[in-house]
């Protein structure tokens, strides 16, 4: 047997190697784990009317951070389990230049009424019919959560349900940022 | 599919020559042909022309909008591509990186054919030794047909 067809020998099954390693990288990837495009770049404006019929939008909140969080009522349970922690959140820095909004999503409008008032949130809620908002913010599922510091970047960007430490950390980050 | 076509130009000249009701009507062909690009972000693998899902619905309602906006069909891609990323497009665009996606099968593809090919050629061709028989020489021819002659009755 000559050197080279040796060394060819080898080289068949080694070739299965990258192949095995493209296969272990691709598989313990999460695709639906897609990195926004958004997180440093301003936020899109919005102005919608919440459910109690108040307007609320982007630019009237300038200035504070704003947090936004889109929901829907047959978000189950991910959009139950985050509920306490965002009227929390809202509770402890509502005072602090702080201001929290939920966008309902892709839901009818009786289900999110029932959802609201079993968690009793205080915090400006609003419909997004025609999903135009929830394209800006490049949100493919709920419940997502913006967090937009004063300048109105978005600068972080939660997929799933948020916790209490999650809303402090990211708010107290944006908070200590010079106005 | 020609037909669809013809229908679709047929449809676009005449959005051209009725300039005033032009931004209005949006042309349905167009909307699909962009939803058919751009990935339904709830679905598995399916564009926002082929979801029944109520966001692609709404989806579908955006591009719409911007297309009776004014808004080339690029320009509603470039809008969806700004906010999810290339991620948006079933299709990765053919520059930079994303080429490789388009060109590594066709060169895998024609390097696989050039390497059977060769192992063919190499397999089918006979050994060096049995194609180098040395002719029959006339005391050879002799005997043969000698031999031949006995068998014959």
């Amino acid at each position: 047997m000559s050197a080279r067809s040796r060394a060819l020998r080898w080289a068949i099954p080694l070739a299965v190697v990258p192949v095995l390693a493209l296969l272990a990288y691709g598989f313990r990837t999460d695709p639906r784990d897609i990195p926004s495009p958004l997180v440093g770049k301003p936020a899109a404006t919005f102005a919608l009317t919440t459910f109690d019929g108040e307007p609320v939008s982007l630019d009237a909140l300038r200035g504070k951070v704003v947090v936004v969080n889109f929901w829907a009522s047959w978000c189950i349970p991910a959009c139950y389990d985050e509920a306490p922690s965002l009227e929390r959140a809202w509770q402890a820095y509502r005072d602090r230049g702080v201001a929290l909004v939920g966008i309902n999503i892709q839901d009818k409008e009786e289900p999110a009424r029932r959802f609201l008032d079993r968690f009793g949130h205080t915090f400006p809620n609003a419909p997004d019919p025609a999903g135009r908002v929830s394209v800006d913010y490049g949100v493919y599922g709920v419940p997502e959560t913006f967090f937009i510091d004063r300048q109105g970047r978005v600068r972080f960007k939660h997929v799933g349900a948020v916790t209490d430490e999650i809303l402090t950390e990211q708010i107290d980050r944006l908070l200590a940022e010079p106005a | 599919m020609s037909r669809a076509l013809v229908r679709a130009l047929l449809l676009v000249g005449t959005l051209a020559a009725a300039s005033p009701l032009a931004s209005a009507t949006v042309d349905e062909n167009t909307v699909h042909e962009i939803g058919a690009q751009l990935r339904c972000v709830v679905c598995q693998s399916l564009s926002v022309a082929d979801s029944p899902s109520e966001t692609a619905n709404q989806m579908r309602g955006i591009i719409r909008e911007r297309l009776a906006a004014g808004d080339s069909p690029e320009q509603v891609k470039a809008y969806f591509v700004e906010k999810y990323g290339l991620w948006i497009l079933l299709a990765p665009p053919r520059e930079g990186f994303n080429l490789l996606v388009w060109v590594v099968p066709f060169a895998g593809l024609a390097a696989g054919l050039v390497l059977v090919i060769l192992l063919m050629r190499r397999w089918t061709r006979r050994p060096a030794g049995a194609s180098t028989e040395p002719a029959p020489d006339d005391a050879m021819r002799a005997r043969i047909r000698r031999e031949m002659a006995e068998r014959e009755p």
